[in-house]
């Protein structure tokens, strides 16, 4: 079968790639550019630690081919700290709140709580949880995820940081 | 999991589309957001030979008042009809099914025409689009024509749409102002089909049923339209007896499997349980 070019933006960066059509996007990332943070979990489109956001949606990329990405603008973890090299709210909020223990699950959560955040500046618990719904985590039990992106809405908002904590 | 290889085509327009089918036959198929289909190919239970991605057709999205009907392209995804005003206003049970399907990653790339052209009697759509009375507009080779939601699904993965045919939008008469809505889904976790679910439309004058509508999903190889128990609720006042003899008749004509989900006795129940709560639900949201 005759390979597809595809140029798309990966973390700001532009990209041109040969794929195979039957190359799913998360090995694309992972294979052919090294961008290991997206993780293969369950494969089957339940687990999400493979969510990447591509054009403002958040996806999980073994479940779209590369070729689909055709054009497309991706942000990955590898592209998600501030330009200084600090760390995003997010992941601070991640650390800060324990929200992670064997660490797997956790860049898919951070990249659809990146999302989440772009379109609802203020979540409520609720909110959060239905949110982060198609992301499994096995260590946690969620209350610190929810936690942390709570702290990474109050940061983002300016709202002082003890506050958030309680 | 890597699927079997693959040609893959990205048409611009419907027409392109449609002519690409008709010559790759059945060794070609559409994808759409591809949420049913790409796992499908990578556990191999399908390897089409050539992919027509419909992506790339700008007509296939959108969601527009048509005189008395609205008509939504069937790549709108399922984000996209949560978040559309018109269907908030005029078909809220739209939005309401909707944010029960699948996870909200599945949503932002899940389509409307996927859903109903999938012929899976797992997927909610169907069932729904029964209840409105809602219509498939699809194009082939030949040209256009119109199918009713009732009279499209023929089995499991086996729907009137004909090989090279394309599904394009769907037609849905919109329903009276003031009218009550609700799906009702009974589902093991967040992502899973349903175990039962009830989609139900009605109006209501004077305290009494005026009009009512009925749809039921995963009880059956099809989506089922329950007409005998629509009938039994019409000019009721939705009082205990009359609701228990018309969920007695949707039951009657439920033929769930048995499998992971539960026994087929103990899923056709859930599909009165859910019929109840639909009922009670859309009797507390219409006016009149």
């Amino acid at each position: 079968m005759a390979k597809s070019q595809i140029e798309l933006k990966v973390n700001g960066k532009s990209v041109e790639a040969l794929v195979e059509p039957r190359t799913l996007l998360i090995h694309f990332l992972r294979d052919q550019l090294n961008l290991t943070g997206p993780h293969i979990g369950c494969e089957t489109s339940h687990c999400g630690a493979c969510t990447v956001d591509l054009d403002g949606k958040s996806v999980k990329s073994c479940t779209i081919f590369a070729v689909q990405a055709n054009g497309a603008d991706i942000r990955t973890i590898e592209g998600i700290a501030n330009a200084d090299g600090t760390l995003h709210a997010i992941q601070e909020g991640f650390r800060e709140m324990h929200g992670l223990q064997c660490g797997f699950c956790t860049p898919g959560m951070i990249m659809r709580a990146y999302r989440l955040l772009q379109e609802n500046k203020n979540p409520s618990e609720e909110e959060i949880r239905f949110g982060i719904s198609g992301n499994l985590c096995r260590c946690t039990g969620y209350q610190n995820i929810v936690k942390a992106i709570q702290f990474a809405a109050a940061k983002l908002n300016g709202v002082p940081l003890q506050e958030a904590a309680e | 999991m890597i699927p079997a290889a693959f040609n893959y085509h990205r048409p611009k327009s419907v027409q392109e589309a449609v002519a690409l089918l008709a010559e790759l036959g059945d060794n070609g198929r559409a994808l759409a957001g591809g949420h049913s289909l790409v796992p499908m190919m990578k556990l191999r239970l399908a390897s089409p030979g050539n992919l027509v991605d419909l992506a790339g057709i700008g007509e296939l999205k959108g969601v527009r008042a048509d005189g008395n009907d609205i008509v939504i392209g069937a790549m709108t995804t399922q984000y996209e009809l949560i978040a559309s005003n018109l269907l908030t206003d005029k078909i809220p049970l739209l939005s309401e099914t909707s944010l029960q399907i699948a996870d909200p990653q599945i949503r932002y790339l899940g389509t409307l025409g996927g859903n109903v052209a999938n012929g899976d009697p797992g997927n909610d759509m169907p069932a729904v689009m029964v209840c409105l009375g809602a219509f498939y507009n699809v194009t082939g080779k030949s040209g256009e024509r119109r199918i009713a939601a009732r009279e499209f699904y023929k089995g499991t993965y086996l729907t009137a749409l004909e090989t090279g045919e394309v599904l394009t939008a769907v037609r849905i008469p919109t329903p009276a102002a003031g009218h009550g809505w609700a799906y009702e889904k009974l589902k093991r976790k967040v992502g899973d089909y349903a175990t039962a679910a009830a989609a139900v439309m009605l109006t209501m004058k004077g305290g009494k049923v005026e009009s009512c509508s009925i749809g039921l999903t995963n009880v059956a190889d099809t989506p089922l339209w329950a007409k005998e128990a629509a009938k039994i609720l019409t000019g009721s006042s939705l009082d205990a007896p009359t609701i228990k003899k018309a969920v007695a008749a949707a039951e009657a004509i439920t033929s769930p499997a048995s499998d992971a989900r539960g026994p087929a006795q103990y899923r056709t129940k859930m599909a009165g349980v859910m019929l109840t709560r639909a009922l009670d639900r859309a009797k507390s949201r219409a006016r009149g």
